[in-house]
């Protein structure tokens, strides 16, 4: 009965098996999604973070370092804990801390760890290494922190930080990733990519709780993090710590070069800042303290205050410029009429020597008309325009007004004028040199950084170049990856052979008893070339500008020093250039009057 | 051992084969299911899965040996005693059975856990053959049906009341026993059709979210245009306006049963069926994640302990509901294809044999035996690979767990045993 139906029901059986069979190949087969899908799930990226290079000074000295930190991960599912009172004594925490943080944690995930306690310091970490084992679903994560133990420099070696959304979008290479550490400012910012290493790689394969259970296809696609590079700075770091003490409670700026190699020994900005201070966990609280506090600690001034008036520090490129063009000769003696332009001090019809060592505005006035008013062109107002126009050639090639290519980020320009900015100002053909006579002695439309007043002052050291200031000597160990542009000499439009006179007069500033300007910067054994400037400030006492290069012959170092509303140059910055000279080249300091004159001197009066 | 030997002599070696085949296949993916390389387990290590399934294993051979050396003619004359154990077994599971995962169907002694559920169908089995043995029995008299439908009803009633809808719709196959055995194709029919027409109305107002307005107003345009083109035969007139209202019925139906007596999870496993990403971290995960291990085989699969899926838990139910998922991603198509097969051949060789049976009390049995391995191996294939709502029924000698094993295996072999007396002909 019924025999028939049993192949009903058969076809039945197959048929549901065809049907399994095609659905099953489509998605085992046909379908790619899956495949994705699974390594999606089990697979997870994690990331590898390099040591940062350390940076040393020019004795080997570290000045910049890791230090390792401790994160406190807590896993709430495995937390175990009848009593918080201990726990929290421990870490130091109030209860109602503890229980914040756990909720965060639990917020988070109840099974994945998450940061209970950021960067507890290594001294806070060995405290209670001990008693912390005993605390199930806590875990440790060593980390490291940037840490600089002598505290100074800051603003040369700048700071890391998280990279913002805007440093991710301007980052074409898209190395970074959010949360990464990057460079922002100074050292750390302009050798990133060397200091920074390359991160590595490493798949693992997770379970649906995200608990890592082994290696993605036996590592075959993971990559070894390789730690950054060491760098060698050309910083003194005794210098540079002694700058900073001079330096202390006065705004201005300390930079001091190796002539013959453009190495910069110290580059002080002050007031300046605890570089420990934008490091960890308390960055965002430090920082906008820092940021705005009114003297303005961020504010680089050694390479961004660029529009400080340079002075009389001016009168030495004027010498060597109408040296050059010929419209004056060392003999040439101009009469000190003070009718024209104020001056000072006791003189009336010095040569070039003598105008540089007494600083006579009448002489630099007159050197600047020759050199603008050369009579090339019939017209007055037009010969002015053609005169400057050279003159501002000979200015370039001194490194003004651009600029000079130091390896710090930020670095500004100065001020050079131009002859459309007279013809913009005073209409073209409508202005000559009685127009811009101001910029004879270093007034008027000029703004120079104490960078390039240094860069000057090697220029004369080297007679005739320089080679661009920079702040590295070494990468990785070798000269090798040190720019090109830091061992190339850049000549100026001057030759050699004009700067004798301006060194001699230089010598002659410092090295003539109390009758030179720079008799603060006098060692007695060491042959100091130097030159004042009091620039005058609009806002409120003049600057205290003082350029200086020893020893005269064969020439270690220079050094400029512009101390904002100190008065005279001959005060604050020939003291503390003469200190600097000494600190560098005998290790300490003799004249201790001297230094109690730059540490506590009231310059003003 | 002239007993012995008569004992052996007749057995159906494809069918033991086609067990023994399915049993090992299925330990040693209960075994890749929880195999953790790290921890380098044995395969044998009673902590693990696969230990005490191998126990159980064991358990099922011992079962196997004692079937084959009990009286036949036990099977028939305790059927019914061992569907009323099995009926107060059920019973008393609601007043002491453990709570899990919602259904209170589990026994409880100790670290000693049973499912009585498991043995309903077996013994449901024996009873509707036992009852349909009686050679008088006619399926197509009233009395005889409402003998049947009681016999089926019992169990999946308190089964339903455990809360185990899963169990409860395997009863549902054996329609198809039925159906062999004389009952009209009608009800089949029906019930296919009502199950097309409630899925597709849940469909469209769930999923497309039609207004039932449009929908009833399409089946009565319908059902007007019928009743028009019947006008002239009066039977057929009826019939179309009677299958009209139906659908407008089951249309009905649906919000009530849909919303009123699916509970919120059955209702979402339903939906997901529709559209996966419906709650792709919810109701679909389960599904997602099934489909993806089993996809992410491949063709010839990640190889034995190489899968990652069901390995680190992705899939949930690895070792027991979710069983398919380790052989299709470590054993890829090849894999699935030969669980299929062999699953398919052993329905297949069960249905030979029932056919060829004297008595009708075994080829009953043999129909209901081969049903409910057809419903569970399909329904279980079908819900890993997003066909079937999750329903949480085992895969048959796959899944881990000692009641589902020796249930199966009981049935299995009850098959054997008549089979192999197939020429000895009880006198009632």
């Amino acid at each position: 009965m019924f025999k028939e139906r049993k192949v009903i029901i058969q076809s039945v059986v197959i048929f549901v098996g065809i049907i399994l069979l095609t659905r099953l190949f489509h998605l085992q087969i046909i379908d790619e999604t899956s495949r994705l899908a699974a390594d999606n799930n089990s697979r997870r990226k994690f990331v590898e973070y390099p040591y940062r290079g350390l940076i040393y000074d020019r004795n080997g000295e570290i000045i910049v370092y890791n230090k390792p930190v401790y994160d406190i991960m807590v896993v709430p599912s495995e937390v175990d804990m009848e009593d918080t009172t201990k726990f929290c004594s421990l870490l130091d925490i109030d209860k109602q801390n503890f229980i914040e943080r756990m909720s965060e944690a639990k917020h988070y995930s109840y099974v994945k760890p998450s940061v209970f306690y950021s960067q507890m310091s290594n001294e806070e970490f060995a405290r209670i290494q001990d008693r912390f084992s005993e605390y199930s679903g806590f875990y440790v994560t060593p980390k490291t922190n940037r840490y600089y133990p002598y505290s100074g420099m800051a603003n040369a070696l700048g700071y890391i930080g998280e990279v913002t959304p805007g440093i991710l979008k301007r980052d074409t290479t898209s190395y970074y990733k959010s949360g990464d550490l990057i460079g922002i400012s100074g050292l750390e910012s302009k050798y990133e990519d060397a200091l920074r290493g390359k991160r590595g790689v490493s798949y693992k394969m997770i379970n649906v709780h995200g608990v890592v259970k082994g290696k993605y296809k036996e590592g075959k696609s993971d990559t070894i993090p390789e730690p950054g590079l060491n760098i060698t700075t050309t910083i003194d770091s005794e210098l540079q710590k002694y700058g900073e003490k001079l330096m202390d409670g006065k705004i201005g700026s300390v930079v001091a070069i190796e002539p013959a190699t453009g190495e910069i020994l110290s580059i002080v900005s002050a007031p300046s800042y605890n570089p420990n201070l934008l490091t960890g966990r308390e960055f965002s609280k430090n920082y906008s303290l820092i940021n705005s506090d009114t003297t303005k600690p961020l504010y680089n001034r050694p390479i961004q205050a660029d529009q400080y008036p340079p002075g009389s520090i001016f009168k030495m490129i004027q010498a060597l410029i109408a040296l050059e063009e010929g419209v004056i000769s060392p003999q040439t003696r101009v009469v000190c009429n003070r009718s024209i332009i104020n001056c000072h001090g006791p003189h009336s019809y010095e040569d070039l020597r003598g105008a540089i060592k007494h600083s006579c505005n009448p002489y630099f006035y007159e050197t600047f008309k020759r050199i603008i008013q050369q009579g090339e062109v019939n017209s007055f107002n037009a010969d002015a325009a053609v005169g400057l126009e050279g003159w501002i050639e000979h200015l370039k090639t001194f490194g003004l007004g651009q600029r000079l290519g130091i390896d710090l980020p930020n670095e500004r320009t100065g001020v050079v004028p131009t002859v459309s900015l007279y013809n913009r100002i005073y209409g073209e053909g409508s202005w000559n040199f009685f127009t811009v006579y101001s910029l004879s002695i270093g007034q008027g439309e000029l703004g120079v950084s104490p960078l390039q007043m240094a860069n000057l002052s090697a220029i004369i050291a080297n007679r005739g170049f320089y080679i661009t200031p920079h702040l590295v000597k070494e990468i990785g160990g070798s000269r090798e990856l040190v720019p090109e542009k830091y061992k190339k000499k850049n000549y100026t439009s001057v030759s050699p052979d004009k700067y004798g006179v301006v060194v001699d007069a230089m010598d002659a500033v410092v090295n003539s008893g109390w009758s030179g300007t720079g008799a603060r910067a006098h060692i007695d054994d060491i042959v100091v070339c130097g030159k004042t400037g009091t620039a005058q400030n609009p806002h409120g006492e003049d600057h205290s500008v003082f350029i200086a290069f020893a020893p005269k012959d064969n020439p270690k170092i220079a050094v400029s020093v512009y101390v904002e509303n100190a008065g005279q140059g001959a005060r604050a910055a020939a003291s503390i250039a003469g200190l600097m000279i000494e600190k560098y080249l005998k290790g300490e300091i003799e004249r201790k009057h001297i230094e109690d004159y730059a540490l506590e001197g009231d310059f003003i009066y | 051992m002239r007993e012995r030997t008569d004992i052996f002599a007749n057995v159906d070696w494809i069918t033991i084969i086609l067990y023994f085949a399915l049993v090992l296949f299925g330990w040693f993916n209960i075994y890749a299911a929880v195999y953790d390389a790290s921890a380098n387990q044995s395969i044998f290590d009673l902590n693990l899965n696969s230990g005490k399934q191998l126990i159980w294993i064991g358990a099922s051979v011992i079962t196997i040996i004692i079937i084959f050396f009990a009286d036949f003619r036990l099977i028939d004359s305790l059927a019914y005693i061992a569907f009323g154990v099995v009926l107060l077994l059920l019973i008393a599971v609601l007043f002491f059975g453990r709570e899990v995962a919602g259904s209170t169907s589990w026994f409880e002694i100790g670290s000693f856990r049973f499912q009585p559920s498991e043995f309903a169908k077996f013994v449901t089995a024996l009873a509707l053959a036992k009852y349909l043995g009686d050679p008088q029995a006619k399926l197509d008299r009233i009395p005889d049906l409402l003998g049947v439908c009681a016999i089926l009803f019992l169990p999946v009633a308190l089964i339903l009341l455990q809360g185990d809808a899963g169990t409860a719709m395997v009863f549902s196959i054996f329609i198809l026993v039925l159906f062999r055995e004389g009952l009209s194709p009608i009800p089949l029919i029906l019930g296919v059709l009502g199950a097309i027409v409630f899925l597709l109305a849940i469909y469209l107002t769930q999923i497309v979210e039609l207004s039932p307005t449009w929908i009833y107003t399409t089946i009565i345009i319908i059902g007007i245009i019928a009743t028009i083109i019947n006008r002239k035969k009066r039977s057929k007139l009826i019939t179309s306006i009677l299958i009209t209202l139906a659908i407008c019925g089951v249309v009905r139906s649906v919000d009530f049963v849909f919303e009123d007596v699916l509970k919120p999870h059955q209702q979402t496993r339903i939906l997901v069926l529709f559209n996966p990403d419906l709650d792709p971290q919810g109701a679909g995960y389960n599904v997602n994640q099934s489909k993806i291990a089993i996809g992410s085989g491949g063709f010839d699969g990640k190889g034995f302990l190489e899968g990652t899926q069901t390995k680190y838990d992705y899939v949930p139910e690895q070792s027991t509901d979710f069983i398919f998922c380790t052989i299709g991603e470590e054993h890829g198509y090849i894999g699935s294809f030969i669980v299929i097969v062999l699953f398919s051949a052993l329905i297949l060789r069960v249905i030979q044999l029932a056919e060829r049976q004297k008595m009708r009390f075994s080829r009953v049995y043999g129909y209901c035996v081969a049903m409910i391995l057809f419903f569970h191996f399909s329904i279980n294939l079908s819900m890993t690979i997003g066909l079937f709502p999750v329903i949480g029924i085992p895969l048959p000698f796959f899944s881990y767990g000692g009641s589902s094993l020796i249930a199966f295996t009981v049935l299995l072999f009850t098959m054997v045993k008549l089979d192999s007396h197939r020429m000895q002909v009880l006198s009632h």
